[in-house]
């Protein structure tokens, strides 16, 4: 009987979890009931993809009215990994921020932190899983909702700033998606996902379906902080508390990236998209401006945290770069990189909530003689940096290794070069933290080797690990990220 | 205390019928327009009255953060609730039909509840925000 109900019990554990964390009111209750949720949740995710891959999709009805008319939940290969993705992460955020946040959130707020932490991820779970685009609006603002939150809890009082600035983007950004979704609703008829993607095609010419893919596209673009919609992004990852960041770097931009799949895959997946509206080029244009620009800015930051914040600009970059490439080698190259770039960079912030704990500060300059100091912490930091770079055996050379084959499938030399280039980049920014850390001494020639507690060691470890692991023997994500790439171009086109 | 003596007396004469008439769109709300967000908003509405009138120290004594934190969530734990008493009994989630022993019966109670939920929730978000904004209140 439960696994019938999974996909449900997917949201429900986060969901019901939230109330309850709330009226628990003490630190330790509510992160022990956060606890036990993100895990049951990872389970519940686990046993969903494996369904998918043994039996094909998986569909859900709500109150069982059947789809198109009520909400139905459907997950496939592609959703299916999105939400490990999601719960991965939060089944690791979580042991990891009890510490930290004990450390970063005013005592009294704590039972709010890990409250807010199941809101968001109950939402970021239920944009992924449902097959309705109206659904997916709603839990687009629990998650945002929840998000602004989040972040203003952080120490610095620009967090508040930085969180009431995301609010009116993201806000703009929701009112964009819903205004695309009336406009298709308008002339289709349907909020399905499925349904609209059998009815757009004939109404491929309207002006109000073109619109509406229009404002679907750049909503769910800022959301995602593709460049140039970024500017929300980088206060709110540098003044949110160290697990926040963790968990938004890793999932909340990759779930906006999913809907963008879903719209332009799916929803718009019969009609021509890339060569009706050039939106091909626009996005190839924008994602490889971004790998640069992110980069480059990324250099020239004092904060780490905020210098991670701009290379996560330039790593979307990457993924939509493959997703405008529109072949299976490309989408496959974006969807596993979804993946491999919340493993790396939730190990590097995880780092930064780890040195922030420890040595106070998380600015290159206050980092002089780390490595001596806190050995683990930067050897993790130093490994997540490998793969952002893209050294073989981490994950991120098999997201650009498949990048780069996708580009030279179209005989685009110049691409290819182009990712190269910018991956040498992010050598530049990497080195500078390595540089002051192992070859600088610390100021005060305090070489005592001091060390973020093991709670917070051992997720740091598991995920850095996982950029290892997965770096290595990549058949796993490259097989699921494949056959959902597949799945989505078999439709498309 | 004895200026603004109208509002004072038309506002306590009013809360009163304020709070009935959100309970008519409450429990009307499956037959005629209404239901538990509109009715949330219109009995928050009476509470947050009183807080302007006569402040808001005079408001959190009628509610204090306990009740309006416990009312929060334990509208969202009735609607959820709602859902899974449905799964329980056979049907998805949020399946009211298998709630009673008629599908029409279920349908009844089920949206009766889950728009209690709603309703409560709602009240009970307007009635902190407004609260948390008026005073220093954390």
């Amino acid at each position: 009987m439960i696994f019938q109900h999974l996909p449900i019990l997917q949201i429900l554990i986060p969901l019901l979890a939230a109330p309850l964390a709330l009226l628990l009111r003490t630190p330790l209750l509510s992160w022990a009931l956060a606890l036990v949720a993100s895990w049951a949740s990872l389970a519940v995710s686990v046993a969903l993809l494996l369904r998918v891959l043994a039996e094909g999709v998986v569909v859900y009805e709500l109150g069982d009215w059947a789809a198109p008319w009520g909400i139905e939940y459907r997950i496939d290969a592609l959703n299916g990994f999105v939400l490990i993705i999601i719960s991965l992460i939060g089944a690791i955020v979580v042991p990891y921020a009890k510490r930290s946040v004990e450390a970063e959130v005013q005592d009294r707020r704590i039972y709010l932190f890990y409250t807010m932490l199941l809101l968001c991820m109950s939402g970021l779970l239920g944009i992924t899983i449902t097959g309705d685009a109206f659904n997916l609006f709603v839990f687009l603002e629990v998650s945002s909702l929840s998000t602004y939150v989040l972040i203003s809890l952080g120490r610095d009082r620009r967090a508040l700033i930085a969180a009431y600035r995301y609010l009116i983007v993201g806000t703009i950004g929701a009112t964009f998606y819903i205004i695309g979704v009336g406009l298709l609703y308008m002339s289709t008829g349907s909020l399905n996902i499925g349904d609209l993607a059998r009815l757009v095609p004939a109404l491929a010419d309207n002006r109000t379906v073109q619109a509406g893919m229009a404002f679907l596209t750049l909503g769910l673009s800022i959301k995602a902080a593709v460049f140039p919609l970024h500017l929300w992004l980088p206060n709110a990852y540098t003044y949110a508390p160290s697990a926040v960041t963790v968990f938004l770097a890793a999932t909340a931009t990759k779930v906006a990236v999913y809907a963008l799949i879903r719209v332009v895959f799916t929803i718009f997946g019969g009609v021509d998209l890339f060569e009706a509206f050039g939106v091909h080029t626009t996005l190839m244009m924008m994602a490889i401006v971004a790998m640069f620009v992110g980069s480059i800015v990324a250099v020239y930051q004092g904060n780490i945290k905020r210098m991670l914040a701009y290379s996560s600009i330039a790593q979307i970059g990457y993924i939509i770069l493959g997703l405008s490439f529109d072949s299976v080698t490309g989408v496959t190259a974006g969807i596993v990189h979804l993946f491999n770039h919340a493993l790396t960079k939730g190990g590097l912030f995880m780092a930064m909530g780890c040195i922030a704990l420890v040595a106070g500060s998380v600015r290159l300059d206050d980092m002089a003689g780390l490595g001596k100091r806190m050995p683990v912490t930067m050897a993790a930091f130093v490994a997540g940096g490998l793969s952002l770079i893209g050294v073989p055996l981490t994950v991120g050379f098999v997201s650009k290794w498949y990048l780069i084959k996708a580009a030279l499938e179209q005989g685009s030399m110049l691409i290819a070069m182009l990712i190269v280039l910018s991956s040498l980049i992010a050598v530049a920014y990497v080195w500078r933290v390595v540089e002051v850390a192992y070859f600088r001494d610390p100021p005060d020639g305090d070489t005592a080797v001091r060390e973020a507690p093991v709670s917070m060691l051992v997720p740091m470890l598991i995920l850095v690990g996982a950029s290892v692991y997965f770096g290595i023997d990549a058949s796993t994500t490259l097989d699921i990220a494949g056959a959902a790439a597949a799945a989505l171009m078999g439709v498309g086109g | 205390m004895n200026y603004k003596i109208v509002i004072r007396v038309v506002s306590k004469f009013l809360i009163p019928y304020m709070l009935l008439f959100a309970l008519y769109v409450q429990w009307h709300g499956d037959f005629g327009p209404g239901g538990g967000f509109q009715a949330g908003v219109i009995f928050a509405a009476g509470f947050i009255l009183y807080g302007i009138v006569f402040g808001v120290g005079n408001l959190r004594d009628v509610v204090p953060a306990w009740v309006t934190r416990t009312l929060l969530a334990g509208g969202v734990l009735l609607y959820a609730g709602v859902g899974v008493a449905g799964m329980l009994m056979g049907g998805s989630f949020l399946n009211y039909s298998v709630l009673a022993a008629t599908p029409t019966g279920g349908q009844h109670l089920g949206i009766l509840l889950v728009e209690l939920g709603v309703g409560v929730t709602v009240a009970a978000a307007m009635i902190t925000i407004f609260a948390t904004f008026s005073s220093r209140e954390r």
